[in-house]
């Protein structure tokens, strides 16, 4: 439906026409950013990406230290020797100890002597008892190296043919527990990151809403000189795509920068106990270079989700404006 | 150009405030549209520019049945209609220059290719001191003349104008009729609606009357 004839100039001044500027002028935005609360939604933007951001950093943090504490554990196999009436109790443990240095797979072994299995019960019991009196079992640690796919059934058989009250277990009930304890933090993460997405999307409809019943009176002059909803849209969109980038680059660096220093901190404190317990439970404390990568993406992404939302807000009101 | 066949508008429920109207507008014509007040006028000057859809009748513009056709269909034959508005309807933030240029924007031309076609029109039109001012410090009769200029700038090949004249003076008034009927001799078909005897006396065109919602045509 384009236009069939060119005219020539619709006013001819001849001489009278004033000279042309030089320079081309620098033609205003057609939607004028001061009209759009940027400054709210950069702050919504940036506070929802920085969520996010820790909410994955967190889920990545937990699963590495997670996967850590998997393989430490699954590479140990414990022995357990009980006292039992009739049984020498040294002599089945050091049977117990030479048969699993005999066995294919395992690389060390460490029995546990009297005096240090007494030490392990000291937390509970104090100082002072004679372990003499007590029944306390021998524990066996055996170490396992990587890729050995050992056969467990075979292994328990022989244990307790040497030693009837000993008992192996490979750690496998709570790998399984922890593996459960990963999956839901996982999944939590994954729920609250959906949550965030969520809201943001809200946010971003909210203000584009907002943007557009602003900017009503241009809407209706760009439809008078026949701009379709596409070109309106698009005017609108790149101020939407640049606020959101701009939040999602603030929320996430701030979020980097969060788990940098918290691995700094960690740093800082090492050696000292509150620093060991910290390691211990959550590893290192340090996001890798991959890590960091997601949650750049992941503030690219936020970016563009504002955009999309924003895209569908803007033909949905585009609708009702006429 | 324009068929109308037994048109009817209502808005809601209310009465039909346009009855039965049947006309043509062929293309280069010429035609002043005028009534009493609430006649009607600015509501058949929307159905021309297809703000507003019949709510009975056949309405073709430029050989287009109009209940057929969508939104992009829409903005894409509202390029080809100029209108000039009661309230002007300038953007506040951009200049005169670039109110009037806004037209050739849309359509993606550059800059270049339309600055001295836009500076000799706001000379004509009285203007050409006044490129670089904001609508809010603009006279009203400065604000007709740049919502004229930006609706004749693109040459439409239709051009609606709802008292065009109404808020500068004779002598400007008559300036401007110039220039709608220079439009129309180059080409584009002209619909002025007005309550200005006195200006509808200084150039023989059909009158279309309208009086209570139905049309009259006086050739």
């Amino acid at each position: 439906m384009s236009r069939p004839d060119e005219r020539g100039v619709l006013v001819d001044l001849g001489q009278e026409g004033p000279p042309l500027p030089a320079r081309a002028r620098n033609m205003s935005p057609i939607v004028p950013r001061a009209s759009i609360h940027g400054r709210a939604l950069v702050a919504v933007v940036a506070i929802m990406t920085f969520l996010a951001s820790t909410t994955t950093g967190t889920v990545l943090l937990v699963s590495a230290s997670a996967a850590e504490w998997q393989s430490d554990v699954a590479s140990e196999i414990t022995i357990q020797v009980r006292p039992q009436t009739g049984r020498d109790l040294e002599r089945d443990t050091a049977a117990v100890t030479e048969a699993m240095r005999a066995q294919a797979g395992i690389v060390e072994v460490k029995p546990f002597t009297k005096d240090e299995s007494g030490k392990l019960l000291e937390p509970w019991l104090g100082t002072g008892l004679s372990m003499d009196d007590l029944p306390v079992p021998r524990l066996i640690i055996a170490r396992v190296q990587p890729g050995t796919g050992l056969d467990l059934g075979a292994l328990r058989a022989r244990v307790t043919q040497m030693a009837p009250s000993a008992s192996v277990d490979d750690h496998r009930a709570w790998i399984e527990r922890m593996r459960s304890m990963t999956n839901a933090t996982v999944l939590a993460g994954l729920g609250i990151l959906a949550l965030v997405i969520i809201a943001t999307i809200i946010s971003v409809s909210f203000a584009t809403r907002g943007a557009m019943a602003a900017n009503r009176p241009i809407v209706e002059v760009l439809h008078f000189v026949g701009a379709g909803d596409r070109y309106i849209a698009n005017r609108f969109l790149r101020h939407f795509l640049r606020l959101g980038l701009e939040g999602g680059v603030i929320g996430g660096g701030a979020a980097m920068l969060v788990f940098g220093f918290s691995e700094s901190i960690a740093g800082w404190f090492s050696g000292t106990p509150v620093g060991d317990q910290f390691a211990a439970l959550l590893g290192t404390f340090s996001l890798r270079p991959s890590g960091y990568i997601v949650l750049a993406v992941q503030a690219v992404l936020i970016g563009a989700i504002t955009a999309v939302a924003s895209r569908q807000t803007l033909f949905a009101t585009l609708n009702d404006v006429d | 150009m324009v068929r109308f066949e037994n048109v009817g508008l209502r808005y809601g429920l209310g009465p039909e405030v346009l009855r039965d109207l049947s006309f043509q507008i062929p293309a280069h014509s010429f035609q002043f549209l005028t009534g009493p007040s609430g006649a009607g006028k600015t509501s058949l000057l929307r159905l021309l520019f297809l703000s507003h859809r019949p709510t009975r009748g056949l309405v073709n513009l430029f050989g287009h049945d109009i209940s057929q056709l969508g939104k992009d269909d829409i903005a894409d034959l509202r390029k080809r209609i100029g209108i000039v508005l009661q309230d002007f309807r300038l953007l506040d933030h951009m200049t005169t220059y670039e109110n009037v240029a806004l037209p050739f924007r849309v359509m993606g031309r550059s800059e270049s290719s339309y600055r001295k076609e836009v500076i000799d029109l706001l000379k004509w039109v009285g203007l050409g001191e006044r490129m670089d001012a904001l609508p809010p410090i603009l006279s009203g009769g400065e604000k007709q003349r740049a919502a004229i200029a930006r609706a004749v700038i693109s040459r439409p090949q239709l051009l609606l104008a709802d008292e065009p004249t109404g808020s500068v003076d004779p002598t400007l008034g008559r300036r401007l009729l110039r220039l709608f009927i220079e439009l129309n001799k180059s080409g584009t078909a002209v619909i002025i609606a007005t309550h200005d005897i006195a200006l509808m006396d200084q150039y023989e065109a059909r009158r279309f009357v309208l009086h209570q919602g139905r049309l009259h045509v006086y050739e």
